[in-house]
């Protein structure tokens, strides 16, 4: 596999970027999120977190199921500023 | 602030399910869905089902749908909410979604999450060039728009969606070069995989994608023998044209709903990644957010209709809602679900469920 092969393709983070990143030691998906945006677009990580966790898991001889996910927080998809200030419904 | 009894989010096969089951009992229900069609996955489906005529078999998911849909905007103590993405659930139980492009609240006394699952995709080079796909946009296009992906198309993953799907593409006219499989066998019911190689669709055991190529889309792709270790095999590249690359490599289940409301998960490889600790009637481990389908642990259509079905006579019951052959269909429905999942095909599952179950009911 290539380093220009896309891993975030909301944010256009390649596996070169990534690796990169694991080098300096950041073994978490939120360190890497945090440092590089990857998972940070539209698809807040849905497609890349996986592919990430797994290159994670590669370099530290770690299991995947052991690699922390990145924290979720609301709102789980983007929505207009519009919609938050104009709803009257939002006690 | 909007207050009812049960809100289920998701609307497809377990979602409706556990809408009409809790409404039918007693229970006021809102139905929240987030694309503009109710139905999820079940409306691509062409094929006709397995399992036992409880279960719809016999019948093609988009009929069940349809009679699903039907069942569900005609029971008045179901409020429908289309086009309705949920944005979170909060530690004192309130739920925010975004509903006619406004923000707004909703109190449920209890939730089932059957928001499904998210298909996983694979790292290869020129994997975002145009022309490569997931299976659910390639049944997206052709089944619900009517729309080919692609002339001559390349499946990536023999389980149960990449076979279906194979076939599906040859019956809307689309030449299927192969199927490329990781693993050493076919991991689709077998009835699946025959139809295509009875049509000469080669299946690739043992083959992986190396790389895709083409300027600006997609014209080939290199495929490659692995190893018993899953490594690729030098000198054993074969090139193959397509304009279409379909990747059927597994779904994971969209569980983002849950971590926000503090359920305890756990990652369990048998059903997809990360589900949610439940107990035999799907509850979480925080007592009023219930689970059902995929989000549960990655299955057929069959067994989320079941579960829907389950946790929510199970919840109607827990609101007060006690139909008198309670006890006999939630019995029947677990049958129903332990046969869904017996023999060698659902030894999986069963793995999978045995390190996730927190304790046993009934």
């Amino acid at each position: 596999m290539t380093n220009d092969t896309i891993i975030c393709r909301c944010e256009d983070i390649t596996l070169g970027e990534i690796r990169a990143q694991i080098a300096q030691g950041k073994h978490t998906l939120e360190e890497i999120k945090r440092a590089c945006r990857a998972g940070m677009g539209p698809c807040q990580g849905r497609t890349c977190s996986l592919l990430i966790a797994n290159e994670i898991a590669k370099a530290t001889g770690k299991n995947v199921a052991d690699i922390p996910l990145s924290q979720v927080r609301p709102p789980t998809a983007p929505i207009k500023m519009a919609s938050l200030l104009g709803g009257k419904k939002h006690d | 602030m909007m207050e009812i009894e049960l809100l289920v989010i998701g609307a497809g096969p377990a979602g409706l399910m556990a809408a009409l089951h809790a409404a039918e009992a007693g229970a006021g229900v809102l139905l929240i869905e987030r694309s503009d069609r109710l139905g999820g996955q079940l409306i691509k489906q062409t094929h006709k089902f397995f399992g036992s005529k409880a279960e719809y078999a016999g019948e093609r998911g988009i009929d069940i749908a349809a009679k699903l849909i039907d069942a569900c905007e005609k029971t008045k103590t179901i409020t429908i909410w289309k086009n309705t993405p949920v944005l979170g659930i909060y530690p004192d139980g309130v739920v925010t979604a975004l509903h006619q492009e406004k923000f707004c609240t909703i109190k449920p006394a209890k939730v089932i999450v059957a928001t499904g699952a998210a298909e996983k995709t694979m790292a290869f080079p020129n994997n975002d060039l145009p022309g490569i796909y997931g299976a659910g946009a390639v049944q997206t296009l052709m089944n619900v728009h009517g729309v080919l992906p692609a002339k001559r198309i390349l499946m990536v993953g023999a389980g149960n969606i990449g076979v279906i799907v194979a076939y599906q593409l040859l019956q809307a006219g689309v030449e299927v070069a192969g199927v490329v499989e990781a693993s050493p066998q076919v991991g689709g019911y077998h009835v699946h995989a025959a139809k295509l190689q009875r049509h000469g669709v080669p299946i690739y055991t043992s083959h992986s994608v190396k790389a895709a190529h083409g300027d600006p889309f997609l014209e080939g792709v290199t495929i490659c023998k692995l190893d018993k270790d899953w490594q690729p095999i030098a000198g054993s590249d074969q090139y193959i044209e397509v304009d279409g690359l379909c990747l059927a490599v597994g779904l994971s289940p969209l569980t983002e709903l849950l971590w926000q409301a503090g359920c305890d998960m756990k990652y369990v490889a048998e059903l997809g990644g990360y589900v949610p600790v439940r107990n035999g009637n799907l509850q979480t481990t925080e007592e009023h957010i219930f689970v059902a389908g995929d989000v549960s642990g990655v299955e057929e259509a069959s067994a989320a209709m079941v579960e829907g079905k389950l946790a929510g006579m199970y919840i109607a019951a827990l609101l007060g809602y006690q139909t008198a052959n309670y006890e006999p269909e939630l019995q029947l429905a677990r049958e129903q679900l332990a046969a869904l999942r017996s023999g060698p095909a659902g030894e999986k599952i069963r793995n999978g469920l045995s390190k996730v179950l927190c304790r046993e009911v009934g």
